[in-house]
């Protein structure tokens, strides 16, 4: 075990009665790594990331964040953790400003700093401005961006992103991953979900979940060749060639099994 | 706990409350309108009771017992029949509850014997406004008998010796006027603060449910307990307008004596509404629907309250198992409070058993409330 790993998920299980979500999945994230979950709806994805947020009980295996086993002390993983889930979910009948100051109170960041952070923020989702605009007003984009900002007030470790960019603009996915890239580089580790295949490219390794299962682990170059010995045709196959190819083959495979 | 998320929170739900004008002037509204409702809808006091008249003698003394019913403010003499028929049919219909019958021989047969009779006709339908009727004719025909007894001493001179041997002072306290409106008042602020307190937070939680809110909420270290006492504070604030609403309107609007004092009447008020806030948020807890949130809060607070606290119905004159069940009922503790704020002017020490009841079920339900909000999705 890699004991400087910013998260550890080592042969997780989780069941709802009798549906199997998570079937056995184990990987690390280092510090400041920047890993994506590719794989297609109702692969296992949300699941992976609420059972390490805390949100659900693992019924198998073990998971680690920062260090803190989720399972035996969820609280102290909340304390360490930013987490936007799919749906936005800021409160539209508060300010910019409204919503951060909130989460800042309920992230426990203290007085003398909750200023700085909380303009630090404003000008990172480019609201600066517009402070006491409500929430409801705001463009699919600068949201998203807020929500980051509301992520990362207190300055957590780790970052979970389930589909962050899900109906936002080409522009502002691009402008949104710029600042996933700049969290990165302070040694944030994030983890983050997300069905555009160009976004695959931004992540340093990505994790292909499909079925419930691990289906391939690497850096988008190793996914591209690992697709290309599952059968992609192309020369150069794209990641979506390559994602088609080993979603494909892990289904035959377990459709054999 | 930790003091600066519970104010993150009430802050937060404090400015949504006020970004929400329009559930807040129903939050004010709807108690003003249901003291209105409540308050002249419920009355136990018999009042102008449909009489009919029926008189075969028509002598002088008939007509005397007659004129003191319609002069009763109990009675109003909606007919004067002329045949037993009439009365049949004027009782058939309901037009009258009740009819009195004078018989042809009424003043002959007191002349003869020293003694007579009249009829009284009761639709008995109705029990309770029947025997109540029937106590105020016979009061009535009493009246008129005593007086008729009297004369007769008078007119034979002697020495007037009236008294009955033994007599009940009845003197009745806390409410002397046995006005039914001065004991159901009370207890409608009480089945109104319990419905709208229960109502104000029933969606609390519900409603973060529904938005997507929740999901993050319940990511971040907050506590069940901070997150509770956070959003029923400023719901806290709004119940106390809602409170001094209704007791305003109790005290000068349906002129319900007021005996106690203000402090009193606030703590105790503060107590209750904190056990109604408290169940509310406990269905929050339970159903994620808003819609379902709030209907469950309405029955669980309103037919309860209604039944059970003794607002309107005797607690003492229930069966033992309903009358056990009513210790489960917190507007039990709350309407005898203040009734004998409101009447008696009891003080804190006077109160000290309800409030020490309603203190423990405030607790126990806080607990429960508190543990029953999980932090995970499933």
């Amino acid at each position: 075990m890699n004991g400087a790993a910013r998260i550890v998920v080592d042969r997780l299980v989780k069941r709802f009665g009798d549906f199997t979500a998570l079937d056995g999945v184990s990987f690390e994230v280092a510090p400041g790594e920047i890993m994506g979950f590719l794989g297609p709806n109702g692969a296992g994805k949300s699941t992976l990331i609420r059972i390490l947020c805390g949100l659900l009980h693992p019924s198998q295996g073990r998971a680690q964040v920062a260090g803190i086993d989720v399972a035996k002390d969820p609280e102290a993983v909340r304390t360490r953790i930013g987490y936007m889930s799919q749906k936005f979910s800021l409160y539209n009948d508060l300010s910019v400003v409204e919503n951060l100051r909130f989460f800042g109170g309920i992230y426990g960041v203290g007085r003398e700093r909750i200023d700085a952070r909380v303009t630090e923020a404003v000008s990172m989702a480019g609201l600066s401005g517009r402070e006491d605009t409500l929430v409801a007003n705001l463009a699919g984009g600068w949201k998203q961006r807020l929500a980051l900002g509301a992520a990362i007030l207190h300055r957590p470790p780790v970052l979970f992103l389930d589909e962050p960019t899900s109906g936002v603009d080409p522009e502002s996915r691009r402008r949104f991953w710029d600042l996933i890239h700049t969290l990165g580089g302070e040694g944030i580790s994030v983890l983050v979900s997300t069905h555009y295949m160009d976004e695959a490219e931004y992540c340093h390794r990505i994790a292909l979940i499909s079925g419930g299962r691990l289906a391939a682990l690497g850096t988008p170059r190793d996914i591209k060749r690992l697709g290309k010995e599952a059968g992609a045709e192309a020369a150069e196959p794209t990641m979506e060639d390559a994602f088609v190819a080993l979603v494909g083959q892990a289904q035959g495979g377990r459709a054999a099994a | 706990m930790k003091l600066r998320r519970i104010k993150a929170i009430a802050v937060k739900e404090s400015l949504q409350i006020v970004r929400d004008p329009r559930s807040l002037m129903i939050a004010l509204l709807v108690p003003l309108m249901q003291m209105f409702v409540f308050g002249y809808g419920v009355s136990l006091d018999i009042r102008h009771l449909p009489l009919c008249l029926l008189d075969h003698e028509n002598s002088q003394q008939s007509r005397d017992l007659l004129a003191r019913f319609s002069a009763s403010s109990y009675f109003s003499v909606q007919s004067v029949a002329r045949s037993e028929r009439e009365i049949a049919h004027e009782l058939d219909h309901g037009f009258c509850q009740l009819a009195v019958v004078v018989p042809a021989d009424f003043s002959q047969r007191l002349v003869d014997a020293g003694v007579t009779s009249v009829q009284a006709l009761l639709d008995g339908t109705d029990s309770n406004s029947a025997s109540i009727a029937a106590g105020y004719a016979r009061s009535v025909v009493s009246g008129f008998s005593a007086d008729v007894q009297l004369e007769s001493l008078q007119r034979r001179g002697g020495t007037v010796q009236t008294q009955t041997p033994v007599d009940v002072e009845a003197r009745v306290w806390f409410n002397e006027e046995l006005e039914s409106r001065n004991f159901i008042v009370p207890g409608i602020v009480a089945l109104v603060m319990a419905i709208v307190g229960a109502q104000l937070t029933s969606l609390t939680i519900a409603r973060e449910w529904e938005r997507g809110t929740m999901e993050l909420l319940v990511s971040t270290p907050v506590q069940p307990m901070e997150l509770m006492i956070g959003k029923l504070l400023p719901y806290f604030a709004v119940g106390m307008v809602d409170a001094s609403i209704c007791l305003g309107l109790a005290v000068f609007w349906f002129q319900v004596p007021f005996r106690g004092t203000v402090a009193t009447l606030l703590f105790t008020s503060a107590l209750f509404l904190s056990v109604v806030l408290c169940i509310g948020y406990l269905v929050s807890t339970a159903i994620r629907s808003q819609v379902g949130a709030s209907q469950v809060a309405l029955l669980l607070t309103m037919l309860p309250t209604v039944l059970l606290s003794g607002f309107a119905f005797p607690i003492d004159q229930m069966p033992a198992v309903v009358r056990g069940a009513t210790y489960l009922v917190s507007g039990r503790y709350y309407v005898l409070i203040l009734k004998s704020i409101f009447l008696k002017g009891a003080g804190v020490s006077e109160l000290a058993v309800p409030i020490l009841f309603l203190a423990l079920y405030a607790a126990a339900i806080v607990f429960l409330a508190a543990r029953a909000f999980r932090k995970t999705l499933e």
